[in-house]
């Protein structure tokens, strides 16, 4: 769970040194435990020190799931120089708190308005920007291709196409969608594309900031096309019952063919067997055509904690982490898309068509629902969600919650 | 230094048993004591952890009052505690059944016993894929009779219920230690004496062992309604509070709303933990009641 990177020698050094006052010392915590995260940061951290031989980085990996409450101790107690965490609203509390450091010369010494243009409203607050991001993936549908051909089904455009290739899945004994709920979370992707498509990208935003009610007809007019797939049979049976990792199985196994994700699913259904020829990816169909088009595509991000002791080696590498040729170079090892304009990105098929669509994006760029609307509400919403996904004949229940919640939580 | 030493040994009587139990009293004041009335005082603010604090009074147990989560998570905690007492009497057969003399009996009371040994994650997950809708043991067995499978572990009805025979699993080995260690206790002469008397059975079971198991079951009592009352590893395992909320029990709710990824209201999760508190207190109160009473009798 807690892993120094570093050897006996340099802990003996720094602790001979005094805990404070070593001009030099960078320590960095992060919760990327996953394996290809850990490599990326691992190949980051020994490209910054090549680079900088004077500073010694000491790093601190955490167990993802434990971050989420470390950080709030560290960040007050003992804080490292550098931090990991999440754009938009999930670093608001840190940042009202009084916790982030503004990096605003970071961003105008080293140009990073024009190289990492697309973050910057996620990373702004208070008309501060509040770190530096490093990468993004896209979210969209993730689908069977062979079961597509085989039942002549052509990537739908359209959401009647979308309903139409679902009846067809229906008939050949697939299950259109499958997902699993169980960390609600995935309900809500499913959810932010229908409003996007529904209502677009501004309706969306104003939502999860709390300004429209939920009991408002738009947001009904969200929940009738949900409910045109539950009626459908579009997705698993019992899928409250699995997590996200549980409910790849039926895709792997040919009984499901699309699945609403992250790019993140990717590298396990490539694991369970899938080749490239039979999986695919496309954007989420449109629904109302006077909507521009807008994406999900959640982005991770580095930060310097008010409380940092070296402040001047991590702007250093916050620096560092935003150029082009170091976001390219970390982005191949996540899978994952580069936010820097000027990076390569990778040749697999799914980044490509992740950059491709991201990039041509006009509607807008959402983080996600739970990055989005402030914590309580996401809980609240994404219980909604899943629920409404099992018993949707409580809908009106379950959207004067949801506006309970919401009066209570934007005060 | 005369006067010190002569003051000690006069009051050495009194002070010596205090001098002992002071490091317990302090650890007991810091962890227990004190926190009970912090929690009380952070009840009344609303906090994120981090911020400033804010005073809202009786607030939190308003909104409490008027939250269909509390009142699900107060209704499961009464199934927990009513369910989760059927511990008692599983114990008890297992014990009875066990306490014989046959060739390799250690080893079967070993293995009644490893369920409780194990972590209660490990329970829970062995549970939850007992319990998969699609290749769970459980449903392959309805399908195989003809049934349609049922989903315990997403399906509102059943989850608690579902939760709560995984909890059952170790909690019954646990009683099960408990009777036996009283069972060889239990006094051979009395047994030859109701025998003598034409007891056998049930009544030699009501009338003659249980009497004497008297410690083991008050001792068993107390475990399962602690244990039923804390239950929070085994929903945070097999259901992470869902689906939609419908397994929750006081204490996990508590801990969603003041610890989760999603929660961080300190005021409010604590107003959860007064009340749960309360609850407890009731129980406990009637516990300190019970000694308290003993005590004095003998």
């Amino acid at each position: 769970m807690f892993h120094s990177s570093k050897t006996l020698g340099a802990i003996l050094a720094s602790t001979m040194l005094a805990t404070s006052a070593f001009a030099g010392e960078l320590v960095i915590n992060t919760d990327t435990s996953d394996p290809a995260p850990k490599k990326a940061f691992q190949e980051l951290i020994d490209g910054f020190q090549a680079e900088n031989p004077d500073i010694h980085v000491t790093w601190n990996l955490f167990d993802h799931e434990g971050y989420k409450t470390s950080i709030r101790n560290f960040l007050t107690a003992d804080a490292p120089d550098i931090a990991n965490w999440y754009a938009g609203n999930r670093m608001l509390p840190y940042v009202s708190a009084g916790l982030f450091e503004p990096v605003d010369d970071v961003w105008d010494q080293n140009g990073l308005h024009d190289s990492l243009a697309s973050a910057e409203g996620s990373m702004t607050i208070d008309g501060h920007i509040w770190g530096v991001p490093y990468t993004y993936y896209q979210w969209g549908v993730y689908y069977r291709k062979d079961i597509f051909e085989a039942n002549g089904i052509d990537v739908p455009k359209t959401w009647d196409e979308f309903l139409a290739a679902g009846k067809k899945l229906k008939e050949a004994g697939v299950t259109p969608i499958t997902i699993g709920t169980k960390y609600l979370w995935t309900a809500a992707g499913v959810f932010d594309y229908l409003d996007l498509r529904t209502n677009g990208y501004d309706f969306h935003m104003a939502l999860t900031k709390g300004e429209i009610p939920w009991t408002d007809d738009r947001v009904r007019a969200v929940f009738a096309h949900w409910k045109e797939m539950l009626d459908a049979g579009f997705f698993i049976d019992n899928h409250a019952a699995w997590s996200w990792q549980e409910a790849l199985a039926p895709m792997v196994q040919g009984k499901a063919a699309m699945y609403v994700m992250g790019n993140f699913a990717v590298a396990p259904l490539r694991e369970a067997g899938l080749t490239d020829d039979q999986l695919g990816f496309f954007q989420f169909p449109v629904i109302n055509p006077d909507v521009p088009l807008a994406e999900e595509a959640p982005t991770d991000t580095v930060h310097i904690p008010a409380n940092a002791k070296n402040k001047e080696d991590a702007k250093k590498f916050l620096a560092y982490i935003a150029r082009a040729d170091v976001q390219t170079k970390i982005n191949q090892t996540l899978g994952q898309l580069p936010i820097n304009k000027d990076s390569q990105v990778g040749d697999d098929k799914f980044l490509q068509a992740g950059y491709q669509m991201l990039s041509s994006t006009t509607g807008g760029i959402a983080q996600f629902f739970d990055r989005d609307a402030p914590a309580e509400m996401a809980k609240a919403g994404m219980e909604g969600f899943q629920e409404f996904m099992v018993k949707p004949e409580r809908l009106d229940a379950i959207l004067e919650r949801l506006e309970k919640v919401r009066q209570r939580v934007y005060k | 230094m005369a006067s010190t030493s002569s003051t000690w040994r006069r009051n050495q009587q009194r002070l010596a048993p205090w001098l002992f139990l002071a490091p317990g009293i302090a650890m007991f004041l810091i962890y227990v004591i004190i926190p009970i009335f912090q929690s009380m005082a952070i009840s009344l603010y609303q906090w994120d952890g981090l911020g400033e604090k804010v005073w809202v009074g009786l607030g939190n147990y308003v909104e409490l009052f008027d939250d269909e989560a509390f009142y699900t998570s107060l209704k499961n905690n009464l199934i927990w505690l009513v369910l989760y007492l059927l511990a008692i009497p599983a114990g008890l057969f297992v014990a009875l059944f066990l306490n014989q003399t046959v060739r390799g009996i250690r080893i079967y009371k070993s293995l009644f016993f490893f369920p409780f040994v194990i972590s209660q994650v490990v329970v829970g997950l062995v549970f939850s894929w007992f319990y998969d809708p699609n290749n769970g043991l459980l449903n392959l067995g309805l399908m195989a009779l003809g049934f349609d499978p049922i989903p315990v572990l997403a399906d509102e009805k059943w989850v608690t219920y579902g939760i709560i025979a995984a909890g059952l699993w170790p909690q019954t080995a646990y009683c099960m230690i408990l009777y036996l260690t009283g069972l060889n206790a239990v006094d051979p002469e009395q047994i030859e004496a109701a025998r003598l008397d034409n007891a056998r059975g049930l009544r030699m079971l009501w009338y003659v062992v249980l009497p004497q198991l008297k410690p083991a079951t008050f001792i068993a009592m107390v475990v399962t309604v602690i244990g039923a009352l804390r239950s929070f590893d085994l929903i945070s395992i097999m259901t992470d509070g869902g689906p939609w909320g419908s397994s929750r029990v006081l204490a996990f709710y508590m801990y969603e709303q003041a610890f989760s990824e999603y929660g961080f209201r300190m005021g409010y999760g604590a107003a959860i933990a007064v009340v749960l508190f309360a609850i407890m207190m009731v129980y406990i109160s009637g516990f300190l009641w019970k000694m308290y009473r003993d005590e004095k009798g003998r």
